[in-house]
């Protein structure tokens, strides 16, 4: 296995407010490798958006505090000086958001923006700038170049502002790129042109994906790798195949469920009861608990007294649940999770 | 663009037309006689008569009205025979109280209004957005509770105790400035500045104070934006980042603020000219009330209303020069 480009150990955010501390993100490992794509699933609210900001260094407000270790390559970005973090910003580690109208500069042109993005890491003339900008929206498959460039970007659909967003994240080919719920805001036509457009330039640039999303659709479609977040945990951790058969956590399950099918009878949807826990003040056992169907099948009310650990099922997977082996394959069967339907 | 310029320049002329009319009714509604007005103690029901007439107070209000606006633009003559006094182009009326022509003492009136306006205008903006600035990025740290405490102080005091405070002091006690005596900057420019300084200061108290509130709290709105996260996940300095991206998306309400502000000093700044003895708009429209001098209160009024009307459309004008989203649609 060769090196990771980024490798992310124990990382932990805790925000201090006026209602107690805000444990957002709790020791949350992973890495990613060239090339390669990694998927961040999980409701709103279980941190999958706080870990990557933090790994970006975009968490600004000083109430904050963030602990662990981010590593890109060699260099250590948590607790170094922000100007160092800040040229990897946009450079080596770059990211794109959700909702594209509202992240690009209303008042800017699209070529003042990209050009911007270029001439922020590397030392090039305006005019060089200009023609790069045109080459990378080409790439990203936006057509009439020149005149897009003086567009603003509300004169642009909502597909092509994503283009463009990508395109400016991708301007100075990065290494790693992290994508934040990248096709929530868009239509579903325009959402698979962008995830095949994502796919397609992560094979020309060999850029490693970090992929924040809570459609699993998303996830199949795109990922090697599952990273499943919980109340601020990573509860699971598979590769995408094994996420979907062998699941092996009763959220995970949960998760799988509510995906709407065709097949199954409408009355069918199998929805997770409850809500998110707060993340002030969790509570001693697991997140999950609270939520969890299962907990009277393990032993001395484990699951509300002690956090499981996060334990490997088969190298590369791993879950955060007290369920035994065999109780979790009777229930995948009993549920008709991992069948294919 | 142009058209919509043009259009909202011949809104702007019917509005001052409606305003215009609606001023004169007022004013001459008032319960008194304007005719009994022009002569002095030695008044004999006969002079009163005789100048009703020559006034042309006799007529119509509407016929009144009419004749006032057609003296704007060709000019009037007050009178018949040899007393007649001509009033030239463009007309206001004549200030019997003041044996002058009412757009006289306007055109004299003006620049210093002028000057005062845009003098504590530059300070105060400077002062104001600067100071917001600064606040915004120390948000919560003393630096920025330090500048909202002043901030605060500033924006409660009057114009009329702060002046009195700049005239005590510096002025009476200390004799740092000469007393405020108003000479045009033409004749004597350094007397010019000693008498200015003090309402300017005055005057750029209060609203740099209004300001800085306006620009700090503009600043942390648009910081808080996505396009903002964006800047920063394209790894841009904290200054092109406030500079560049945070001030211009925040700027459209202060710009907003600034015009009619400035729109509505330029009509004249009635307290601060006040208590600093300058003859400008403010003060001459107090006179023309305290005097019943009806046709130089019409004026005044009038002209504040151009100023604030003007202004609104600079404003707007500038609006779509910041926001794309207003030039193109």
């Amino acid at each position: 296995m060769t090196e990771p480009v980024l490798r992310v150990t124990n990382l932990n955010v805790e925000f201090t407010t006026e209602d107690g501390i805000v444990r957002a993100v709790d020791d949350v490992s992973y890495e990613i490798h060239r090339g390669k794509t990694l998927a961040i699933v999980g409701e709103s609210g279980s941190g999958k958006s706080v870990s990557s900001l933090a790994v970006m260094g975009l968490i600004n407000s000083s109430g904050a505090a963030i602990t662990g270790s981010v590593k890109y390559g060699d260099q250590e970005l948590i607790g170094s000086d922000p100007e160092d973090v800040r040229k990897l910003r946009g450079n080596r580690i770059a990211m794109i958001f959700q909702d594209p109208l509202s992240s690009l500069h209303p008042y800017y042109t699209i070529g003042n923006q990209l050009i911007e993005a270029i001439q922020a890491h590397q030392d090039v003339s305006d005019e060089i700038a200009h023609v790069r900008a045109a080459e990378m929206l080409t790439r990203v498959g936006i057509a009439s170049v020149e005149q897009r460039l003086n567009d603003f970007p509300h004169q642009l659909s909502g597909g092509m502002r994503q283009r463009v967003m990508i395109a400016m994240a991708l301007v100075n080919e990065p290494d790693v790129l992290i994508a934040d719920e990248p096709t929530t805001a868009l239509d579903v036509t325009v959402q698979a042109q962008i995830l095949d457009l994502l796919r397609d330039l992560q094979k020309e640039f060999g850029t490693a994906i970090i992929l924040i999303t809570h459609d699993l659709g998303v996830v199949a479609d795109l990922a090697d790798e599952v990273l499943v977040m919980y109340g601020g945990s990573a509860v699971e951790q598979a590769p995408v195949r094994e996420l979907f058969y062998e699941s092996g956590m009763p959220y995970t399950w949960g998760l799988l469920a509510s995906i709407p099918q065709v097949q199954t009878t409408r009355e069918h949807l199998d929805p997770i009861p409850g809500s998110p826990p707060s993340l002030i003040d969790l509570p001693p056992g697991c997140v999950f608990a609270p939520r969890c169907s299962y907990t009277s099948q393990v032993a001395q009310n484990l699951c509300h007294t002690k956090k499981p650990a996060l334990e490997e099922i088969s190298p590369a997977h791993s879950a955060r649940c007290h369920l035994t082996a065999t109780q979790r394959s009777d229930i995948r069967v009993q549920r008709g999770i991992g069948k294919v339907r | 663009m142009f058209p919509y310029v043009v259009r909202r320049l011949i809104l702007m002329v019917l509005l001052l037309i409606v305003l215009s009319a609606v001023t004169f009714a007022l004013f001459n509604a008032v319960p008194t006689d304007p005719a009994r007005l022009t002569c002095g103690k030695t008044c004999t029901p006969d002079i009163v008569a005789a100048n009703r007439i020559r006034l042309g107070l006799d007529k119509p209000l509407v016929v009144q009205y009419l004749d006032w606006f057609k003296g704007i633009f060709l000019g009037r003559d007050f009178g018949s025979g040899t007393q007649v006094f001509h009033c030239d182009i463009p007309c206001l009326g004549y200030s019997f109280k003041n044996g002058e022509q009412v757009t006289t003492m306007i055109l004299a009136a003006m620049p210093v209004t002028m000057y005062l306006a845009l003098g504590a205008f530059v300070l105060w903006m400077v002062i104001g957005t600067l100071t917001g600035i600064y606040a915004a990025k120390h948000r919560g740290k003393w630096q920025d509770k330090v500048i909202m405490g002043i901030a605060l102080v500033g924006y409660s005091s009057p114009v009329f105790f702060v002046g009195l405070l700049l005239l005590i002091f510096p002025v009476v006690r200390f004799h740092w400035l000469p007393y405020p005596d108003y000479t045009s900057p033409l004749y004597d420019f350094p007397q010019f500045l000693g008498t200015m300084i003090l309402p300017w200061i005055a005057l750029a108290t209060l609203y740099a104070a209004y300001y800085t509130r306006l620009t700090r709290s503009q600043m942390l709105e648009t910081m808080s934006e996505d396009f903002i996260r964006t800047a920063r996940a394209k790894g841009l300095s904290e200054r092109v980042i406030v500079r560049k991206h945070a001030f211009r998306a925040g700027l459209t309400p202060i710009v907003t603020s600034a015009g009619l502000d400035l729109a509505g000093l330029l009509g004249g700044a009635v307290i601060t000219e006040y208590i600093f003895s300058l003859p400008g708009l403010g003060r001459l429209a107090i006179h023309s009330v305290t005097d019943y001098d009806l046709p130089t209160l019409t004026a005044t009024t009038l002209v504040a209303a151009a100023f604030i009307i003007f202004a609104n459309l600079i404003v707007d004008i500038l609006y779509a020069a910041i926001d794309p989203r207003v030039r193109l649609s």
